[in-house]
């Protein structure tokens, strides 16, 4: 449809002011392709070198500076996945940021159905409070934060980083959830009350599977700032439950020049991020927005 | 939507406030309590009133870091926004490159903060990153390790090769939204290029554009990981922000008092921030 009215109204112009137009769209066009092409090859340098340097060889990193690997080698990966320590960080950051991702979108779920649905005594206090949580820096709770958990008897578990991470993660959930329920009709929610469903019943069986991708989106959110988050993290494990995160962090500090297995083992955090992006890419620019956009 | 005046919607967000109030509440009243209090040995205490306020409020350390986030957070917005809206612009509208950029510009901004480090400090390495060695190869006497100018470009050009995605990505949003039929009339009004961005694409990215300055506003005062994993906060102290700086005395010296003085301070900056961001957009809501 939009065609036929391009269509129309070129017809219409007078050709004398079309035609230059129509040029100078095309050389903007022409133009602007290298724009994004630019930005990417910038955005992907640091990745190839990172990968590059995830498959040359100690010796070939030290000795001379090639911009391909000379001397192909696994054996930073196999250092890796037959390294306890290693593996196990990565299994560590995954447990804990799956544990965090349930618990902040399950209690975000309720809160941002009240939100969208109800006024009620301080609302709007609560939804700025929650707001501040995600706009505080980690660094002023690191300490509180160690000794609180310690206090509990939670140091050094999975369940520790979880909860910490809720700070962030359900504010974070909440806006997402709420912006995606407000654009369910409210009518909705009162025709199953006058076809005698219960507010659970209606809540699970109709509501829930409405806004699923919303609560997808979500929920890849709340993984993906558990994941990437390190301070808070670090500060509540020691070895246990220890980030791969922190595992990488010590391997720069004791062995600065085993560049190689850094090299790979950052690699292998980027997988989890560029697997599922490609399935939330359209809401992307929404969950950076808090819901907003 | 009309909402409906119901107070037993309490109970709903009861499980999120259970949650958020034992992370931020207890440790928040931990540092207010620490930030009144001299300590020995972390367990005897005295009261010490505003003494810790009045030593950050006057230390010249804390004025430094505070210069430096703000010379870095002016720095990244005057980099990241026009960057990120010029990159919005030129992108494809509709075929099968609008997945490919999306994927690919997403990228930077799912990967681990501390990796986000370790991928430039390999990259600009002096002698076996390439960035070190391209600028070396040029003539330029390039070492971000030795010399503060450098940790400078460095940090600022990790942090738009980290976040400018995310312009991008709100800028394109909003530029999507804009109906054809608003390019086909300034098309027949014979329109220019600048025009169309100005009085179409510019106010209708407004809204979008005010959540990417502020969200940028706010997280760059929170970076610690990646450029602490970058440069340590150094040469010198030279790339030490606040949030840097707040570690090395909280966890570091153990200097709790102080460190929760400066928390405090710290904390009602970025609370002030939040507010202003959040009238910003409920206002922004109420208006469309």
């Amino acid at each position: 449809m939009t065609n036929t009215a391009a269509t129309v109204v070129r017809g219409v112009l007078p050709r004398t002011a079309a035609m230059p137009a129509r040029e100078r769209t095309r050389s903007r066009v022409g133009l602007s392709w290298l724009v994004p092409v630019l930005y990417i090859v910038f955005l992907m340098a640091p990745i190839y070198w990172l990968l590059n340097m995830s498959v040359k060889t100690t010796n070939e990193i030290l000795g001379s500076f090639t911009l391909w690997p000379n001397d192909f080698t696994l054996s930073n990966y196999r250092k890796i996945f037959a390294d306890p320590v290693w593996y196990n960080g990565y299994l560590n950051s995954i447990t804990y940021a799956v544990l965090n991702t349930v618990l902040s979108v399950s209690a975000a779920l309720p809160a941002a159905y009240a939100f969208s649905r109800y006024r009620f005594l301080g609302d709007k206090h609560l939804f700025f409070w929650l707001l501040t949580n995600r706009m505080a820096p980690p660094a002023i709770f690191a300490l509180p934060f160690f000794q609180l958990y310690q206090s509990v008897g939670l140091f050094d578990t999975h369940i520790a980083v979880a909860l910490a991470h809720c700070l962030f993660n359900i504010p974070l959930a909440v806006w997402i959830l709420e912006g995606f329920m407000s654009g369910v009709p409210k009518e909705i929610d009162e025709t199953a009350y006058i076809d005698g469903y219960s507010f659970p019943r209606f809540f699970f069986k109709i509501f829930i599977p409405l806004i699923a991708g919303g609560i997808g989106v979500a929920a890849f959110f709340c993984f993906m700032f558990s994941w990437v988050e390190l301070l808070l993290a670090k500060t509540l494990t020691s070895v246990a439950a220890r980030p791969i995160a922190s595992v990488m962090t010590r391997t720069i500090s004791i062995s600065g020049y085993e560049l190689g297995v850094l090299a790979a083992a950052g690699a292998l955090t980027i997988v989890p991020g560029a697997v599922v992006i490609y399935f939330v890419r359209n809401y992307i620019a929404k969950g950076f927005a808090l819901g907003r956009v | 939507m009309d909402k409906t005046e119901n107070n037993k919607a309490w109970f709903m967000v009861l499980p999120v406030l259970l949650l958020v109030a034992f992370n931020a509440v207890i440790p928040l009243m931990t540092v207010v309590n620490y930030s009144v209090q001299e300590s020995f040995a972390g367990n005897v205490f005295f009261f010490e009133g505003s003494k810790w306020f009045e030593q950050v409020l006057h230390s010249d350390r804390f004025h430094a870091s505070l210069l430096r986030q703000l010379a870095f957070t002016l720095t990244i917005l005057a980099i990241e926004i026009p960057l990120g809206v010029a990159i919005a612009l030129a992108m494809p509208r509709r075929g099968p490159w609008v997945s490919v950029c999306l994927v690919l510009m997403a990228l930077p901004l799912l990967i681990p903060w501390n990796v986000v480090g370790a991928i430039w400090n390999i990259f600009a390495l002096p002698d076996f990153g390439l960035l070190g060695r391209a600028l070396n190869g040029i003539g330029l006497q390039y070492n971000f390790t030795r010399e503060a100018g450098d940790a400078w470009f460095t940090m600022v050009l990790m942090d738009v090769w980290h976040w400018t995605s995310l312009v991008v990505l709100l800028a394109y949003a909003g530029l999507m939204a804009i109906p054809e039929a608003y390019y086909q009339a300034a098309k027949i009004d014979g329109a220019s290029r600048w025009a169309v961005f100005r009085y179409i694409q510019l106010p209708k990215m407004r809204r979008v554009l005010t959540i990417a300055v502020l969200l940028r506003l706010m997280d760059s005062f929170m970076i610690y990981t990646e450029p602490f994993v970058l440069t340590g906060g150094g040469p010198g102290n030279a790339t030490t922000l606040l949030s840097i700086d707040l570690v090395k005395i909280a966890l570091g010296q153990f200097d709790l008092g102080l460190a929760a003085a400066m928390s405090l301070i710290y904390f009602l900056i970025v609370l002030a921030m939040s507010w202003v961001f959040y009238t910003m957009m409920t206002r922004g809501e109420a208006r469309t």
